[in-house]
């Protein structure tokens, strides 16, 4: 070895990552393991994509035959997403103040962290099958369910976003010998208005999303009309209620884009 | 400060136009509520009727039916794989989208365009309804349920990876191109190391959506521990639902504190 | 005394040993109408430390990095080694790249990576990126490596976070990135203008030194005029987007300066 060789081999060029390297494997291995237990094996892929180019062909072209259906349907499906934003939003707002742990103390904050813990854990479906079990089919069970995992989502960002405010700011409020509410609103909100804002546009638009689906379990909405129509297997129908829902979201994402420009 | 200054900062802090626009929006929502309210269709009775029909389904869920616990598991660890295997292959297919949707790797506006509609696509149908089109087209099971997720989350995943990179500092890309670095080596060299961290965040914080959204994939057929659910509920054996509800709880904790852990290790 | 370079001085032959870099007639547009580089004709020698100067927004940033074209020119050539590097593209354009070590004002490096992994980022041109991914470089790479860290006085630094380093080790990590490619020619824009007065004049001596050990040219965009008058072999001086002088250090007087410059009081 010249003394070159030497020097090199003295000094380690990279540093190897083991932990890393053996995270990775193990991750490789479980891959392969849990695929199998799923059934991803060859046959039942290229039966799929067999099946699926015969599925694929019997949705087009899509059928707009029903639409008066249709529009009902999204028609309800906006009014369960709309109201529902609006009760969570409102909801959100005292709740998230209640889990924030540098505002309230722990014996408030929590028991209010545990209750959003609980609306968050549940899918929205699970949430609307439990409503439409206990209050009945239609609307309000969807709007409810909807509501549940709107205050969830907001309460726990929001709680998030006033824990990470500047403190100093709330106490020179506080020193002007500002009352308790006037602290939250001068000195806590304009920190945080902007991210709630952001927030809620969020999940309006998550509940649009989740209230087109709702009425698969009976909650109300377009999800009913679709899932009656998969059953029947007038898959043109449903390809053309998916058109419908696709084009319904990209719509409320320009106007969420254009309401974001416009308050910030 | 005179009233001239006052009307003067006014002015310079929102243009009239803003104002009108915001007025408009708040005029709209409101609009829209009051129209939804309206015209929403509320059986009444069954609004009256809620508080004691909760309580009823409160009561007939306790005492907890233990036995149901193995099956319970069981599925669970199956949902476990679904949420996995499904944020893998998401983000598998997430990837090299997402470098077709990032405006500074990919600079064609057609092609920027083409990607996000991708991503638009994957997100505006809902996983139950993907599941349902998977179960079409594979036959019931976790198959479908896995497929379901995957082709769900590329939407999710996709649009955070391309914002990372989109906001990776260009300069280094430069040097690497002007030492004569291919397009490959400029993607793995440049980007990549700035777009690492994210990267794991957007998987990781998927991955604990997922585990949500396998969870009630079994309703319709895709596997998991949703049929565990469906089956209980069409028995109405609410004590059971109950196990399966608690379990699924427990599970979302679970994996909410091993994210939170890698969270504060990777950051 | 203003020396503009007359456009038939340059010989084809000259540009074909691969010495000097010739560009002629270069333009560039960035609108329509609005040129920043009107009509370059440049000749680069060979060796030596050769110093841009000028006022910002005169285009000598653009100027520089037209000729590895990381910005495109409007019109002209620009011959170097046998070869217009205006007309290439592709894999021709990459190979011709490698070949041009450049040096950055924000020095550009990958910021999570190593100052080991920057390095070696030098060799981009001639590795696969397969073998950069999996780090099986070269050993010859990996000795060149580690014997330009000495050169530069980061030994030791090899597994340190780039965005661990200080403004002026960051330059010497780049400065060697640039070497490593074993370039036939250096370009640095505006290498010091992000650094202390004191780094500045240490890696403008690194910068002449390494181009005297290798003997290649070193063209740097500077707007410190003492620096360039202290380490320069040659003198370009450009204004609104034109060469006005093109001589020696020693020969650059405060009429040129403010030819170049504009206005009376900043020589002061």
């Amino acid at each position: 070895m010249s003394a070159l060789d030497q020097m090199s081999s003295r000094r380690r060029a990279f540093t190897p990552n083991w932990p890393a390297r053996l995270f990775f494997l193990a991750f490789a291995i479980y891959l392969v393991y849990a695929a199998s237990r799923l059934g991803f094996n060859l046959e039942r892929m290229s039966y799929g994509l067999e099946h699926g180019q015969r599925f694929l062909a019997r949705m087009f072209p899509p059928s707009f035959a029903r639409s008066e259906l249709i529009i009902s349907g999204i028609v309800e499906s906006l009014q369960i997403a709309i109201i529902a934003s609006f009760f969570g939003i409102v909801l959100a707002l005292p709740v998230g103040f209640l889990a924030a742990r540098n505002l309230m103390p722990v014996w408030i904050t929590w028991p209010m962290r545990a209750f959003v813990a609980l609306c968050r854990s549940f899918h929205p479906i699970i949430v609307a099958i439990i409503f439409v079990k206990a209050i009945g089919f239609g609307a309000l069970a969807g709007v409810m369910a909807l509501i549940v995992a709107s205050v969830g989502f907001i309460s726990k960002l929001f709680a998030e976003a006033i824990e990470e405010i500047s403190l100093k700011q709330v106490e020179a409020v506080r020193a002007t010998g500002a009352g308790f509410f006037a602290v939250l609103v001068m000195g806590v909100l304009p920190q945080v208005l902007p991210r709630f804002i952001g927030f809620s546009t969020y999940q309006l638009d998550s509940n649009l999303r989740n209230s087109t689906m709702v009425g698969i379990v009976g909650g109300g909405g377009i999800g009913a009309t679709l899932f009656t129509a998969y059953q029947r297997f007038d898959f043109d129908v449903v390809l053309a209620i998916l058109i419908v829902i696709v084009g319904m979201i990209m719509l409320a994402e320009i106007v969420s884009g254009w309401a974001r420009r416009v308050f910030q | 400060m005179t009233v001239t200054e006052t009307l003067h900062r006014d002015w310079r802090r929102f243009t009239l136009g803003q104002k009108l626009s915001r007025y408009a929006f708040y005029l709209a929502s409101v609009a829209a509520l009051v129209i939804s309210l309206r015209t929403i269709e509320v059986i009444p009775e069954f609004l009256y009727d809620a508080p004691t029909q909760m309580a009823d389904l409160v009561t007939r869920m306790w005492p907890l039916d233990w036995t149901y616990l193995q099956p319970t598991l069981t599925a669970l660890v199956e949902t476990l794989h679904i949420a996995t295997v499904g944020t893998f292959l998401a983000v598998l297919m997430a990837v090299p989208i997402g470098l077709l949707a990032a405006r500074n790797v990919t600079p064609s506006a057609p092609i920027n365009l083409f990607a996000k509609f991708v991503f638009v696509t994957s997100r505006s149908v809902n996983s139950l309804v993907w599941a349902l089109l998977f179960v079409a087209v594979f036959g019931p099971g976790p198959l479908a349920g896995t497929m379901a997720i995957a082709f769900r989350s590329i939407g999710f995943t996709g649009k955070l990876f391309a914002e990372a990179l989109e906001e990776a500092n260009m300069g280094s890309i430069e040097a690497l191109t002007a030492a004569g670095a291919s397009r490959f080596s400029t993607l793995l060299m440049g980007y990549w190391p700035q777009a690492r961290p994210a990267f794991w965040s957007i998987a990781l914080f998927r991955w604990d959506i997922n585990i949500r959204e396998s969870a009630v994939l079994g309703l319709v057929g895709a596997g998991g521990i949703g049929v565990a659910l469906e089956t209980a509920m069409s028995l109405l054996y609410w004590d059971q639902v109950a196990v399966v509800l608690l379990a699924i709880f427990a599970v979302v904790v679970i994996a909410e504190i091993i994210v939170t852990a890698v969270r504060a290790r990777l950051i | 005394m203003l020396t503009p370079a007359a456009a038939g001085d340059v010989t084809d032959e000259r540009a074909a040993a691969g010495d000097a870099l010739v560009l002629r007639h270069l333009s560039k547009e960035y609108r329509a109408g609005v040129p920043v580089l009107k009509d370059i004709n440049l000749e680069i020698p060979g060796s030596g430390l050769t110093a841009i100067i000028g006022p910002s927004g005169t285009g000598k940033s653009t100027l520089i990095r037209c000729i590895n074209r990381l910005v495109q020119p409007t019109s002209g050539e620009i011959l170097y080694g046998g070869q217009d590097l205006a007309k290439l593209g592709g894999a021709a354009l990459r190979e011709a790249r490698r070949r041009i070590g450049m040096v950055f004002q924000e020095y550009n490096l990958v910021e999570r990576l190593t100052v080991m992994e920057n390095l070696l980022c030098g060799r981009l041109g001639y590795v696969s990126a397969w073998r950069v991914w999996l780090r099986r470089f070269p050993q010859a790479d990996i000795d060149h490596a580690f014997s330009l860290l000495d050169a530069v006085g980061l030994s030791g630094f090899e597994n340190r976070r780039a965005d661990a380093l200080s403004g002026g080790q960051r330059q010497r990590v780049g400065i060697a990135r640039a070497v490593m490619q074993e370039p036939k020619i250096i370009l640095a824009d505006e290498p010091t203008s992000s650094l202390d007065p004191k780094t500045s004049v240490e890696i403008m001596e690194l910068l002449r030194n390494l181009g005297a050990e290798r003997n290649i040219p070193v063209v740097v965009n500077i707007h410190n005029v003492d620096l360039a008058r202290r380490f320069a072999t040659r003198i370009v001086g450009m204004t609104g987007g034109r060469v006005v002088y093109d001589g020696h250090p020693g020969d650059l007087t405060d009429k040129d300066l403010n030819t170049i410059y504009g206005g009376e009081n900043w020589l002061e």
